[in-house]
């Protein structure tokens, strides 16, 4: 019990040990701050140089023009993969574009102040946190078990899912930042709601909404876990009817990069490298537009 | 002049074509479709429940509270049970919780107190863009990256020193040190949930007024000083909310951990060890699984759900109580 009293009380007397010791944990903040930044900066440059160095070799003209191969075979490549991909996320992005943006309109025009767009709001943000996995689930008890097969609806229907939550967020950011002397100005000559919101509102708040779609893109671009269950995967060529299996590059990914065939583990690379940067230019295009607090 | 302005006026009225304002109908259609269009959110969060629920009730019926205690997971005597999942999703989540949250303090402290000014935007911009990597190359870096270096300069040192000692002897003890297993699966999620964390935290550190900063710092205060007693207790609230955000995401999060888990049913005191989490055992067997199996995953699905949609709520309502005061 005594040894802290005496140091303490030498302390008093020695201003400088006192010193010493706030000037420590100062340091020792400084630094380790500055290491959890450059921890996060390295993981970031190890996964590319990872993507870079493994999946380069694999971008040959064969890898755009050729199907998927077979289990063991040599060559081909990912054509299928990434036509699916498109596709399925064209759905997705197609599906909730208007939804996403009118239940976005809805929050911040008509339904400001009243509880059930309370409701709606603090639901959607859940839902933006929501497990992916989960809306697979939903989607295959929705979709793929009463129609029999896996088909690229259900897989466009689960990524639109995905999509919503963040494009009503921003919709709603954004259209709240418009303000409101422009609605007053319109609705004062004489145009209704709906005009005021569509020639007004939505005008101003463009960048926002197009930003907000991008970043929805970008999310549901590289998402796996919901695709698993409605999409599933394929081998052959792009069917148009969307039915049974469509092929598409995340789940490509996953199948591929845990088979035994180097082939397969080859193009798993190559397309986790095509789509990597894919999704990392759309971000970095959606954040230089607006303030980065949509990513929530 | 006047009468000059007026056969303008008169012209331009002629040649432009009136603009009529939308019929009423389709200023209600309008209305209509935004109302219904937000009404959807609402049914889609009601039909995940509700399908899950559904899927999952035959196995709740068949094995009754006894789901979630049981640690059985046989396909050949149709036996199932929760139990080895839900311990490594809550374990693997704590780890990440464990080791993501000072580091994305860290950054936001960072960011917010440390960081020479140009430097500030191509920093948090390159913390962000860790948010935007999928989740299955997560899951490839730690797998094929991660893994062999954490086994070579980890688990084999550590399993070594440890071996045979009381406590941390079976805790930190690698049998097979393969790399994978929830120790690991904690690692990548913590990574995967950094940039959120971090970035919340930011914002919230950048809203706390510079006035009270500089007093601070203007009495003598270190850069420690200020952040421990002035701009951390600014920030609780919303931080344990950032945190919890981070926890919700955690929990669910399915194909980085489903690459680096080791898809294992087993219960083990080791954290070196493999396990499942809910989500990985669902992504691996869902495709394959019918009859009983396919109703258990999906009982496993609702109490995800109910997990981290009880930490998910919790977290809205402390970011949202800050963000309204």
């Amino acid at each position: 019990m005594n040894a802290p009293t005496t140091i303490a009380q030498t302390d008093r007397h020695r201003p400088g040990r006192v010193r010493q010791g706030r000037r420590v944990a100062d340091r020792l903040l400084r630094v380790s701050c500055t290491v959890a930044t450059a921890v996060g900066g390295l993981v970031l440059g190890s996964i590319l140089i990872m993507l870079i160095i493994r999946g380069i070799q694999g971008f040959t003209p064969a890898l755009f023009t050729h199907p998927t191969p077979g289990p063991g075979s040599e060559g081909g490549g990912i054509a299928n993969a990434i036509l699916g991909s498109l596709v399925l996320t064209g759905i997705g992005i197609t599906i909730a574009t208007p939804v996403g943006v009118m239940a976005g309109t809805y929050l911040a025009e008509y339904g400001r102040g009243s509880k059930l767009a309370a409701l709606i709001r603090f639901l959607n943000d859940i839902l933006l946190s929501a497990p992916s996995i989960l809306i697979g689930l939903f989607v295959y008890t929705l979709m793929v078990r009463p129609m029999g097969t896996y088909s690229g609806w259900a897989g466009g229907v689960a990524l639109a899912i995905i999509a919503v939550p963040v494009i009503v967020r921003t919709t709603e950011d954004m259209m709240s930042l418009v303000p409101s002397t422009l609605r007053e100005a319109g609705a004062a000559l004489g145009a209704p709601p709906s005009t005021v919101i569509v020639s007004v509102t939505w005008r101003a708040a463009s960048a926002g909404i197009v930003t907000g779609i991008i970043l929805a893109l970008a999310r549901i671009a590289g998402e796996t876990a919901p695709l698993l269950f409605t999409a599933l995967n394929n081998n052959s060529w792009f069917s148009p009817d969307l039915m049974g299996g469509v092929a598409n590059l995340p789940v490509m990914i996953y199948q591929f990069a845990l088979s035994p065939y180097p082939n397969w583990q080859g193009l798993a690379w190559a397309g986790a490298l095509l789509i990597t940067a894919t999704i990392l230019v759309l971000s970095i295009i959606a954040r230089l537009v607006i303030k980065p607090h949509t990513s929530r | 002049m006047s009468a000059l302005t007026e056969t303008i006026a008169l012209d331009r009225s002629r040649t432009r074509t009136v603009r009529k304002a939308p019929s009423r109908s389709l200023d209600t259609l309008f209305r209509t479709f935004s109302y219904g269009a937000a009404l959807l959110v609402l049914l889609v969060l009601a039909g995940i429940l509700g399908s899950i629920l559904y899927g999952g009730w035959p196995a709740f019926r068949e094995f009754g509270f006894g789901f979630l205690t049981s640690s059985a997971w046989n396909v050949g005597t149709e036996q199932y049970g929760a139990l080895v999942a839900v311990i490594g999703t809550v374990a693997s989540a704590f780890l990440a919780l464990l080791i993501g949250v000072p580091v994305s303090l860290g950054i936001a402290v960072f960011l917010t107190q440390l960081c020479p000014g140009w430097a500030r935007k191509p920093v948090a911009m390159t913390i962000e863009l860790l948010a935007a990597v999928p989740s299955i190359i997560y899951g490839m870096w730690g797998l094929f990256v991660f893994a062999p270096l954490f086994a070579r300069f980890i688990e084999i040192p550590v399993s070594n020193v440890v071996e045979g000692l009381p406590i941390v002897g079976t805790l930190l003890y690698a049998r097979v040190p393969s790399g994978v297993g929830v120790l690991t699966a904690g690692i990548i999620l913590a990574i995967m949930i950094v940039p959120f964390i971090a970035s919340i935290a930011r914002d919230m550190l950048d809203q706390i007024p510079t006035v009270l900063r500089e007093s601070a710092y203007g009495i003598g205060c270190t850069t420690w000083e200020v952040v421990r007693h002035v701009l951390v207790p600014q920030a609780a609230v919303s931080i344990i909310g950032a945190i919890m955000l981070g926890l919700g995401r955690a929990l669910g999060e399915t194909m980085a951990v489903t690459f680096v888990v080791g898809n294992a049913n087993r219960l083990s005191a080791s954290i070196f060890d493999p396990s499942s989490t809910i989500a990985s055992r669902i992504a691996n067997e869902f495709n394959e699984a019918d009859g009983l199996q396919l109703n258990a995953l999906m009982a496993l699905g609702c109490i995800l759900f109910v997990i981290t949609f009880v930490v998910l709520i919790i977290a809205r309502l402390l970011t949202r109580r800050v963000k309204a005061a």
